[in-house]
């Protein structure tokens, strides 16, 4: 699963910073069929986490209701550097991850 | 009757045979040229133009990926021969189609990649539609982008030119449309909810919304067949790469916007 992530690499203690993740996948409903009529199994990322240091700040549980390519965007509090870690996983167990390093001063 | 407006009348009447014996309709552009982003809505604009958001950036970070990466016998990759592809590719995707000089045939971009593939990295083309080829071609044609296209009609383009032409004036299907009654006639008018937009190739290839993903240029020509009923050809085929380079004439200076993002 090719993925591209968007993180400042530089930033102030206390600055809130937007952080945005774009994951290449299908995100397969359920609610499709083949031209041959059978249906297709729904296959779509269910879960993605955002870590920060080590600790959760950003969780998006998803369904058939979120297009393909899901793109997210989001803001967090910058504490402290270190490294911001995604992880994600769909409906038949492939998983993903991404990460990025970001100094605050 | 006066022999000026005898003159006159004998002129207008050679004219109307000329043109009867060419062809009954023209090789011709919309005035004024306009790219069909220019059609969508402000929510498709603005996602087109954010780089980050754009999500026909997943295909390119994908052939970016390859364009650095060995294949085939030699283990070659795009890189070892044409370098840095911002140097490399520039303006490369503005003269395709194009007439291969070594077969004599009419080529576009996604045709010159497999050829670069089977004939130089000794390795197995990528299907026509795959996530490889479309993620390269729309890598290539993005080295490209704000330039508008010259290509050659001249020569042994020509025939192909007017095979293009043709097809783009003949009707087809159940519907008994052809691409010029609405892309030439009839742009700027709605069809549903949508307009009609010019029908230009600049954009290609496109994440289009309704696809959910990333589509070639043959890829829409076959939705609008669909769309009016008639007989789909395969992507790659002659008839669609003459199309190709008529479609390349008729969008004049508009300049490529790869990957464009369409409804």
């Amino acid at each position: 699963m090719a993925a591209r992530i968007s993180v400042p690499q530089n930033a102030r203690r206390g600055d809130q910073i937007e952080i945005r993740i774009a994951i290449q996948h299908p995100m397969e409903t359920g609610y499709r069929v083949e031209d041959n009529g059978t249906a297709i199994t729904k296959n779509v990322i269910n879960k993605l986490l955002c870590r920060y240091n080590g600790a959760e700040v950003f969780r998006a549980e998803m369904g058939s209701g979120i297009s393909a390519n899901p793109y997210l965007s989001f803001f967090i509090v910058a504490a402290a550097s270190g490294e911001l870690r995604f992880d994600w996983v769909d409906d038949t167990g492939v998983a993903g991850s991404e990460r990025s390093a970001i100094i605050v001063a | 009757m006066s022999s000026p407006r005898l003159a006159a009348w004998l002129l207008a009447l050679l004219f109307t045979c000329i043109c009867s014996s060419t062809s009954a309709q023209p090789a011709a552009r919309p005035v004024p040229l306009k790219s069909g982003i220019e059609f969508t809505g402000a929510e498709v604009r603005a996602l087109q133009g954010d780089e980050f958001a754009n999500p026909g950036m997943l295909w390119i970070s994908r052939g970016s990926a390859l364009w650095d990466q060995p294949a085939g016998k030699e283990g070659r990759a795009c890189a070892g021969c044409h370098g840095e592809a911002a140097a490399g590719m520039k303006a490369v995707a503005t003269r395709y189609p194009q007439i291969d000089r070594a077969s004599g045939a009419l080529i576009n971009l996604e045709g010159r990649i497999q050829q670069c593939r089977e004939q130089r990295q000794h390795a197995p083309p990528f299907k026509y539609e795959s996530e490889e080829l479309l993620g390269l071609t729309a890598y290539v044609r993005q080295q490209s982008n704000g330039m508008p296209l010259s290509i050659s009609i001249a020569g042994a383009a020509q025939p192909h030119f007017e095979r293009g032409r043709e097809f783009y004036y003949q009707r087809f299907g159940q519907m008994n449309l052809s691409c010029a009654q609405c892309h030439q006639d009839n742009w700027g008018k709605k069809l549903g909810p949508e307009a009609i937009s010019q029908g230009h190739g600049n954009p290609y290839p496109i994440y289009r919304l309704e696809w959910q993903t990333m589509g070639s240029l043959h890829r829409r020509f076959r939705s609008c067949l669909s769309g009016v009923r008639a007989e789909m050809l395969p992507q790659g085929s002659p008839a669609y790469l003459d199309l190709e380079l008529y479609l390349a004439w008729r969008s004049g200076n508009l300049p490529i916007e790869a990957p464009g993002v369409r409804r």
